[in-house]
């Protein structure tokens, strides 16, 4: 069964494809890692998941879920820091869909916050002012705030970018345990061995899809350097793609594996 | 002169004096948090731009009827509503962002506004509608500045935790919820009406300064949204009333004494606020040992 089916997707800016052809699925409760050099459009696909991005061609099936029942931790969070806010109000942000716009936060809704806190090491850190956190406790009270969403559908974008080791240990526990209780995971990550060790899925991108499947077969040797070839910058003169003839440049459409095999 | 006098003796014995003070006090209510929100959404130069907006349209009701408040009331809030409107359209299908498309249509407002008044009114007249006066301000504009405020409360206690999303965490609010657009618009309505309740003691052009100074000057002495929403209250309440005492014992306009006063008050809290100059200066050096 799957959970998001990518449908021919192609995602991009001012008529630039940052995500060409896209086909395949992710498998409800999957736990799927996407991976690709810098630019190759892995944030762009999460964007295009969630909605904030409409795309150039194809599209996006959600099944069972709406764009709203996703959680989503950003590559760049657009927090204003300066705000007068405290690390408890930005988590009880995360109840918003469950508690309603207007309805006050709870008994009940400060323990699990407190929990959710303690799962990313930051207990005792209600109170204190968001001005005052580091780089990497914001990065982990926002993990916090994806715990309180509860969500049945999660796109982290590189959540580990500023964490420390021993975190990121603990952190990647919390993703088996979030794909342990059923729910679809989605990871942006640079690293490898963490990949092998920890994400049944792979989906490697190069602007095009290189290859997406069980990591083992998506992420050889060959694949990587694949996928390192891709030319970073767009091409000012590249001709229009027209959606009616077949396309005539060479890249596969579909790739190894393709379909999230499952 | 005893401190009777100095003090008590102009608000009881002049009852224009009176409701001035009950109108400046009444709209201190509510323009204290919305200036708190327009500041913390770095929109103070937005509150000016819209106060300028405003012109026109107060103008033109004055225009139809002279010096009369429920006409100028009304022109000033639909000649707001429609250039936040517009400018926050032409934002959204354009390059332009939407300070400079503000800028763009405030400018051309308050050309319009001045045009129209200089069509009709006289100097004086002209410097009611930018300045204010408090000889304005009769029963039905106490009556209209406490109609907007009642609102701006009641909206503000429904916006608040969209409004704080919002202005935290945008991308946020967004993934979880259409009301970000929404909730912009509202708001910048609600800065529109107060700042359409100011301008018959304050004039168009001061209206804006008892939202954002107090705001301003609050936020050098606490933290908190909500401390800073009560402080910026009490600080535009104070300004209201010794601008008021300013204005009479010295025989100056009123609107430029509230302001000043409460520039003076967001100076002095520049340098001594808890949080200010001074005192982060002379931050002691010791730390302790966890
Ligand atoms: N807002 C934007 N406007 C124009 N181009 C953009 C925008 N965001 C991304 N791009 C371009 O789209 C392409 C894909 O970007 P994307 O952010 O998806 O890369 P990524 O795979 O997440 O890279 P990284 O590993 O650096 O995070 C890049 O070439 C980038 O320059
Ligand atoms: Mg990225």
């Amino acid at each position: 069964m799957s959970a998001i089916v990518i449908d021919d997707l192609t995602l991009g800016y001012e008529g630039h494809p940052a995500v060409h052809h896209l086909n395949g699925s992710f498998a409800r409760g999957s736990l799927t890692a996407v991976m690709g050099p810098n630019g190759s459009g892995k944030s762009t696909l999460l964007k295009g998941i969630m909605g904030a991005l409409k795309p150039l061609g194809g599209k996006v099936v959600l099944d069972g879920f709406g764009q709203r029942d996703i959680a989503y931790l950003p590559q760049i969070a657009e927090i204003d820091r300066s705000f007068p806010a405290v690390v408890a109000d930005l988590l009880a942000l995360g109840f918003w869909k469950r508690r309603g716009a207007f309805s006050a936060i709870r008994g009940v809704d400060h323990r699990e916050m407190e929990a959710a806190l303690a799962r990313v090491g930051l207990s005792g850190f209600e109170r204190r002012t968001i001005d005052t956190l580091s780089g990497g406790q914001l990065q982990r009270a926002l993990f916090a705030r994806v715990l309180v969403q509860d969500a049945p559908v999660i796109l982290l974008d590189e959540p580990f970018a500023a964490i420390d080791e021993r975190t990121v240990a603990d952190l990647t526990d919390l993703i088996t345990h979030w794909h342990g209780e059923g729910r679809t995971v989605i990871a942006v990550l640079h690293d490898a061995e963490l990949v092998q060790a920890s994400f049944p899925q792979t989906l490697l991108l190069a602007r095009e899809p290189i290859a997406w499947g069980a990591t083992a077969t998506a992420l050889t040797a060959d694949n990587l350097r694949r996928a390192r070839q891709m030319v970073e910058a767009w091409d000012d003169q590249a001709p229009w793609h027209d959606h009616d003839s077949d396309h005539s440049h060479g890249h596969h459409h579909h790739p190894a594996g393709s379909g999230g095999a499952h | 002169m005893n401190l009777y006098d100095l003090f008590l003796a102009p608000f009881m014995q002049f009852g224009f004096m009176t409701r001035a003070l009950a109108g400046a006090v009444i709209l201190s209510l509510s323009a204290g948090p919305v200036g708190v929100f327009l500041m913390l959404r770095r929109m103070s130069l937005t509150g000016d731009a819209m106060a300028h907006a405003i012109l026109p349209g107060a103008a033109a009701g004055f225009l139809v009827s002279g010096l009369a408040i429920l006409p100028m009331t009304l022109g000033g809030f639909a000649a707001g509503l429609v250039v936040a409107v517009l400018s926050g359209l032409v934002s959204r299908f354009t390059i332009q962002r939407e300070d400079n498309s503000l800028a763009a249509f405030y400018l051309i407002s308050l050309a319009l506004g001045v045009m129209l008044v200089s069509l009709k009114g006289s100097n004086v007249d002209l410097m009611h509608v930018l300045f204010g006066t408090v000889l304005a301000l009769n029963n039905d504009a106490l009556i209209m500045i406490g109609a907007i405020v009642t609102v701006s409360l009641v909206a503000l206690a429904l916006l608040w935790r969209p409004l704080v999303a919002e202005c935290l965490d945008p991308t946020f609010l967004r993934s979880v919820s259409g009301a970000g657009q929404p909730v912009h618009l509202l708001f910048l309505a609600l800065v529109v009406i107060n700042l359409v309740g100011g301008f018959q003691a304050l004039g168009t052009l001061l209206a804006v300064g008892l939202m954002m100074l107090p705001a301003a000057a609050a936020r050098f002495w606490v933290r908190s949204l909500e401390a800073m929403c009560a402080l910026a209250i009490a600080i535009s309440v104070v300004s209201s009333y010794l601008g008021l005492l300013v204005s009479y014992h010295l025989s100056v306009a009123s609107g430029p004494a509230i302001i000043l006063v409460a520039g003076a008050i967001y100076v002095l809290s520049m340098l001594f606020g808890s949080r200010g100059l001074v005192s982060s200066n002379l931050r002691p050096r010791r730390h302790r040992v966890a």
